[in-house]
């Protein structure tokens, strides 16, 4: 491999993995066009976040532990999530006061983790890439890229470059759609509350799509919008900017290609 | 006061239907957001101030008991008394003490979080002693029997309407027959029935924005005057205030002023910023002949020592609640107890305990708003996510919470059994959403359908696709390098 080639490690996500593979693959894509290798190392299942916000620590640690391990060779480790990214980055530190051994593994990797737009933006610098869609789309900016990872411009700064799309902003972008991972289910009203705060937003902005750049968000998004009957589809930032968005939407029945 | 905290589920269920709370909710998240922010982008150095009020509130805290003995000393250097009570019925028999000593039939008040804690209202009307709030907020709430429902605006739950409701309900009685609809109007209203209560008040309390060591001063701040009244007009004035609100010296609490009125309402300063020392002295216009300071403990010294120590830095400027969707969404009641919000999700456990507070901590997504604007830094997130630790070690959660993540934490553990599992899940669910692109219902899900479709996965997991398309591609898994 010449030494110009960033080895890179995808982070899948639990969700994209289960939910929603294109994603996985339009991260596959974006990273070799930037000249990267990329594999996918095959005993990740999780983050271990479900637990690490249940108040599980042990379990966290496990997983993480197993994270580590299998992570630790590679160059950069990349995810299209920011809350996965951020569990790894700014999390995993945390969780290995009392085994130092431990908590130096996961500083060493702590510091080669990002989520994906922030990465092919601030790490391999590009700047534009090959894609076109046509129609406008608004941006939300889910909060644990936003407030841990510091990902904002990036991913409007390639939206960009694509051929025929056009970004309307919505006020309350930096507003958390309600998803928060077991919140949704656990204080379902307060949860509901907050998405139809989030989709009525969007929808005053006439954007035909709506983007994010995690799963967890998009799902309750796109959840929401389809039981309230709106014609918005629902993506990850991955998919438009990997030019795949002619596969069906988030939650939009198998014919549909909007 | 007494918690109604883990009846959070119905709380919330009341308050979404609240149409008047939802009305005031809308109106008020917009407000403090916006004016926190553009008072931010004036200040060049808000960010310094920051990390310098952060600065000064830590070694306080790590130096609690040399301040607090030093601004005894300088209280009663100027002819102050300090009273030491661990807890509210000692801070409340300390009061009724000073009270009956001074012949005190009523007492004025400016607001104070604490006296809502020890629940110092209802135990002086119990003993005949008459509290006369005077925040607009608090006076607004006290007509109505209510509780204060936000660290700063105790009546923002309360619509313009219900205020003229109340007021026009409890005011015939002195004298008023009119019902007033105007803002100014109404405040002006409240404005005349208070100056005659201030003025004919035997005691003032205040709470206390900062306790100042080195001078023996208290620092109040309000916008409408009414803590100067409070201290200044009445024969004794007792403040109430936790150990933590001590600080060093008046550069640290200045400091500190520059950026809780910029916070709290984006205001540079409150209109009146107010440090008093001690009882009146011989050539002084005015003030009170008898100065006492209620040093209450209750339950900070456990949080001091603890793993939410730095919850300890909060000076109650309210900027958490306003940034927050979920206090947005629900208001401030719907908490339970005295601190709404992330403040209250953090704070309430400390002082009622994990059990009775639990959903409190439990009821965030963790975005991380209310720490990107506190002004003293605290984690908040991380901080309510030791309190869910706190939670678990104690099992608080329900059965099938408990099976559910040790199930699912088995599994995760496990990709052998991942694998072929999560595979299985994905096939079911797209089956069962037969082309539609999404399910609107199925086993075990209400809780996400009961608001939501359920997205359809795509068919095969990205897991199984790379395997297999490795496995087409390539004889053997490429090296790693």
């Amino acid at each position: 491999m010449s030494k110009e080639t960033p080895q890179v490690g995808l982070f899948v996500t639990c969700l994209v993995d289960l939910f929603r593979p294109t994603v996985g693959f339009a991260a596959v894509k974006l990273l070799e066009d930037a000249g990267c290798n990329v594999e996918v190392p095959p005993t990740q299942t999780c983050c271990g976040q479900p637990a690490f916000n249940a108040g599980d620590r042990l379990s966290t640690v496990d997983i993480a532990k197993s994270v580590v391990t299998a992570f630790e060779s590679f160059e950069y480790v990349v995810a299209p999530s920011g809350s996965c990214a951020g569990m790894l980055k700014k999390h995993y530190p945390t969780l290995f006061e009392d085994e130092p051994v431990w908590a130096a593994r996961a500083e060493k990797l702590a510091a080669k983790c990002f989520e994906l737009v922030s990465f092919l933006s601030d790490v391999l610098k590009v700047e534009t890439v090959s894609a076109s869609h046509d129609g406008s789309v608004t941006y939300h900016d889910s909060c644990a890229g936003l407030r841990e990872l510091d990902v904002h411009d990036q991913p409007r700064q390639l939206l960009a470059s694509v051929t025929g799309l056009d970004v309307i902003e919505h006020d309350t972008a930096n507003v958390c759609c309600g998803f928060g991972g077991t919140f949704c289910v656990k204080y379902p009203e307060i949860s509901t509350r907050m998405v139809s705060d989030k989709t009525a937003a969007i929808v005053a902005t006439g954007a035909t799509t709506v983007l994010a750049g995690d799963m967890g968000c998009l799902l309750n998004i796109a959840g929401r919008m389809s039981r309230e009957g709106h014609d918005v589809s629902v993506r990850h930032v991955a998919e438009v900017l990997a030019d795949m968005s002619d596969r069906p939407a988030i939650g939009a029945p198998a014919d549909r290609r909007s | 006061m007494e918690p109604k905290s883990l009846q959070f589920h119905d709380n919330v269920a009341a308050a979404l239907k609240d149409a008047p709370l939802q009305q005031s909710l809308s109106r008020f998240q917009t407000g403090f957001t916006v004016k926190r922010a553009e008072a931010k982008a004036l200040l060049p150095e808000f960010e310094a101030l920051r990390d310098e009020s952060v600065a000064i509130k830590n070694h306080a805290l790590a130096n609690l008991d040399h301040y607090l003995l030093k601004f005894e000393e300088a209280v009663v250097a100027s002819g102050g008394v300090v009273h030491w009570c661990a807890d509210g019925a000692a801070a409340r028999e300390t009061v009724l003490r000073i009270f009956r000593e001074d012949d005190v039939k009523s007492a004025t008040k400016s607001k104070s979080m604490i006296s809502e804690e020890i629940g110092l209202n209802e135990f002086l009307e119990d003993n005949g002693i008459e509290p006369i709030e005077t925040d607009l907020g608090e006076y607004i709430i006290q007509l109505a029997g209510e509780t204060p429902s936000h660290v700063i605006a105790p009546a923002v739950h309360k619509t313009r309407e219900e205020v003229s409701d109340l007021f026009y309900e409890h005011h015939q009685k002195y004298g008023v027959t009119k019902r007033h609809e105007d803002v100014p109007e109404l405040v002006d209203e409240a404005r005349q029935l208070l100056r005659r209560r201030f003025q004919a008040a035997d005691a003032g309390i205040t709470g206390a924005n900062f306790l100042i060591a080195e001078t023996g001063s208290v620092v109040v701040v309000t916008n409408e005057g009414n803590a100067d009244l409070t201290e200044v007009l009445p024969r004794t004035h007792v403040v109430l205030a936790t150990i933590e609100k001590v600080v060093p010296t008046i550069a640290d609490a200045s400091t500190i002023l520059r950026v809780l009125a910029r916070t709290a309402t984006g205001q540079e300063y409150s209109t009146y910023t107010t440090f008093a020392t001690g009882p009146r002295r011989a050539d002084d216009v005015d003030g009170p002949a008898k100065f006492h300071v209620i040093l209450l403990d209750g339950g900070r010294s456990e949080l001091l020592g603890s793993e939410f120590k730095d919850i300890l830095r909060c000076i109650k400027c309210g900027a958490c609640m306003n940034h927050c969707p979920v206090y947005g969404s629900i208001g401030g009641h719907a908490y339970g107890w005295v601190y709404p919000g992330p403040l209250g999700a953090v704070l309430n456990p400390g002082l009622i305990g994990i059990d009775e507070a639990r959903h409190l901590p439990g009821a965030s997504t963790f975005c991380g708003r209310c720490e990107s604007v506190c002004p003293m830094r605290i984690p908040l997130p991380d901080l309510m996510r030791r309190w869910r630790e706190r939670a678990k070690e104690q099992r608080l959660a329900g059965w099938r919470e408990r099976r559910g993540l040790a199930a699912w934490s088995f599994i995760a553990r496990r990709p052998g059994l991942y694998r072929p599992m999560s595979r299985v899940a994905a096939r079911m669910l797209r089956g069962w959403s037969r082309g539609r692109g999404r399910l609107a219902s199925f086993p075990g899900a209400s809780g996400w359908t009961n608001g939501r479709d359920m997205p359809a996965p795509e068919g095969g997991t990205f897991m199984a696709q790379w395997a297999a398309n490795r496995d087409a591609s390539r004889p053997a898994s490429g090296g790693r390098p």
